[in-house]
């Protein structure tokens, strides 16, 4: 929990990962060159005073993401969103083994969500049910871009994509994390589009779809299906560090997602260990939209409360203390929830 | 202008299609080497994970406009550091082309996913133009802006970029013709005015962000490497300092 100015605020880092990227890991080039890409974000956009070595980056261990996130970091609870890259490192790049044991030695603190890939078909059902019973799954993350024998990326509408999403609604697996990436077969469309999130939010309105880094960088093509679909959520994964290197196109990101996605489907995180969540988490307690952007309304306490950690803890049924609960907004289900002009909504909704 | 010159001036028309800025803006002409009719240019990016759909168009484009050139004889590019780099410059030597590049991952070509960019280009252009007019007059009603036509908007580069969007797609340069239109040049609705002027704003905000946060990665990957041909006057250490917007 953190507590600022007599408010406090209930934190869940809805994104976060425990990562084995040394040399020994990296299977080829491009092992490296993932991480490489990873600390590149991470030099980018964090202050300072928040740089890790290069060393330190490559794995941190299980003591030293207690420490980042629950002794340091505020966080009263945390979700593993794991990528697999079996391409590129030997053991995977997310360590389902220590990260699970992690998660269930403290099982108050700690999710572990798994991932699956459409494209082992039957036999990676068969392993998906496996794996929803020895994590007790609630969520998968899925990386669309990850690299697997010929193909380097498929869709969620993908045929054997669906056999998969109806096996997770047998399942009870009910939050699909979705991470887009910049391959995807074939090579002539944008491996960015999310226009298959809106297909399978449509198909399968029982399960919940978070697009994390909130479709960045197609922020506006992630805005115009969410506010369409009613189970599509943003996850703020990336999103969060441009508050320090770049607080007008944060303001401008949150004013976007405010407006088209609304204040209870939007979900903060670290993006552990990309970031760390302290000084996160501190930036954006005290962060506001700036005056020169007057097109957006102030973010509220409220708001802010139900982002960090509220919205995320209702999905994953995560107990919150009463006193710090929360109601959900007057926002319709679809349509720009932060709109202030009804007509303008309405016809949206019916366009 | 000597070959050198002519040859950078002619990478500027090589645009990256999500950005919408010319490549050597970006910095990511790494190099360019000329000796006699030969050329030999490096392109680099802000990562290795760049989308290789993009990077080829760019490496291709920017082979095509150096062969196009009345003097060049010998054309390489190459690209580096990216995770596909001998693919795309293997296919870039052999002329190999889209699909003979790509193989079974390529099925048609990239002329769609290149229209599908020039559009966002265009209604991220319009957004700047009419955001700057009612900035400019508050007492304008928003819902006016769908009767504003060209000549309402003022000569400056914000007009002229958007009327160079507007040839690329063939959209009507005409004085009179409407400022807010769609990619087949249709206006709109009055009723339908403010939100049609509120995702072409998403769509600028997500482009204008992508392109400062790939520019500051591409200065935290080649920290002492200024790009070719323009040392950027503003180049600095970005991994330790804010970077006002």
């Amino acid at each position: 929990m953190y507590e600022k100015d007599g408010e406090k605020y209930f934190i869940v880092d809805a994104h976060i990962a425990l990562w084995d990227a040394r040399p020994e890991n990296q299977r080829n080039i491009h092992g490296r060159q993932f991480i490489d890409c990873f600390y590149d974000y991470h030099r980018n956009l964090s202050p300072e005073s928040e740089v890790w070595s290069y060393e330190e980056y490559l794995y941190q261990g299980g003591d030293r993401l207690m420490k980042d996130l629950f002794t340091d970091g505020y966080v009263d609870h945390a979700i593993f969103q794991p990528a697999f890259l079996g391409e590129f490192y030997y053991r995977g790049f997310g360590q389902t083994d220590e990260a699970s044991a992690l998660a269930a030695a403290h099982p108050d603190k700690l999710t572990y969500n798994h991932h699956f890939d459409p494209r082992n078909g039957e036999a990676g059902l068969d392993q998906l049910r496996a794996d929803a019973e020895r994590f007790g799954l609630k969520g998968v993350k899925l990386y669309t871009a990850e690299w697997h024998g010929e193909s380097r990326g498929y869709k969620l509408d993908d045929p054997w994509a669906h056999r998969y999403l109806e096996a997770c609604q047998e399942l009870g697996i009910r939050n699909i994390h979705v991470h887009k990436g910049p391959t995807i077969r074939p090579l002539d469309r944008d491996a960015f589009d999310v226009a298959d999130i809106d297909h399978v939010a449509s198909d399968y309105t029982d399960l919940n779809f978070i697009v994390e880094h909130c479709g960045l960088p197609r922020l506006e093509d992630f805005c115009w299906i969410a506010t369409q679909e009613p189970n599509v959520h943003a996850g703020l994964a990336v999103a969060m560090p441009f508050i320090h290197t770049r607080p007008k196109y944060f303001a401008q990101i949150m004013g976007e997602l405010l407006y088209w996605v609304g204040e209870d489907r939007i979900q903060f995180s670290s993006d552990y260990a990309l970031w760390t969540p302290r000084w996160l988490v501190e930036a954006f307690v005290d962060f506001q939209i700036p005056d020169d952007l007057d097109d957006y309304p102030a973010i509220t306490t409220e708001q802010k409360k139900k982002i960090l950690g509220l919205n995320t803890a209702k999905m994953y049924d995560i107990a919150v203390p009463a006193e710090l609960r929360l109601p959900a907004a007057d926002e319709p289900a679809v349509g720009p929830r932060g709109a202030d002009n009804v007509t303008a909504a309405d016809h949206l909704v019916g366009a | 202008m000597n070959r050198h010159d002519e040859a950078y001036a002619a990478l500027g028309a090589v645009v990256d299609p999500e950005l919408d800025e010319p490549i050597t803006d970006l910095g990511f002409v790494r190099s360019l080497v000329t000796t006699g009719g030969d050329v030999e240019v490096h392109l680099r990016l802000p990562t290795s994970f760049c989308a290789p759909n993009f990077a080829y168009l760019m490496a291709s484009d920017a082979k095509d406009v150096l062969t196009n050139l009345h003097w060049t004889e010998e054309v390489v590019v190459e690209l580096d550091d990216h995770h596909d780099s001998d693919i795309i410059n293997a296919g870039l030597a052999a002329a190999a082309g889209y699909r003979g590049t790509f193989g079974h991952e390529a099925e048609d070509d990239l002329d769609d996913l290149r229209l599908t960019f020039r559009r966002k280009a265009h209604t991220a252009a319009m957004e700047r133009c009419l955001t700057q007019l009612l900035r400019s007059d508050r007492a304008l009603p928003e819902a006016s802006l769908g009767e504003v036509r060209l000549h309402d908007l003022p000569d400056n580069e914000t007009t002229r970029a958007l009327l160079r969007r507007r040839s690329t797609l063939g959209l009507s340069l005409g004085p009179d013709a409407l400022v807010m239109v769609d990619h087949h040049g249709h206006g709109y609705p009055p009723d339908d005015v403010p939100m049609t002027l509120r995702r072409a704003r998403s769509t600028r905000i997500s482009i204008d962000g992508n392109a400062h946060f790939c520019r500051g990665l591409l200065r935290t990957r080649y920290p002492a490497e200024p790009s070719a041909a323009l040392p950027d006057p503003a180049f600095v250490q970005l991994a330790t300092l804010t970077i006002p917007d």
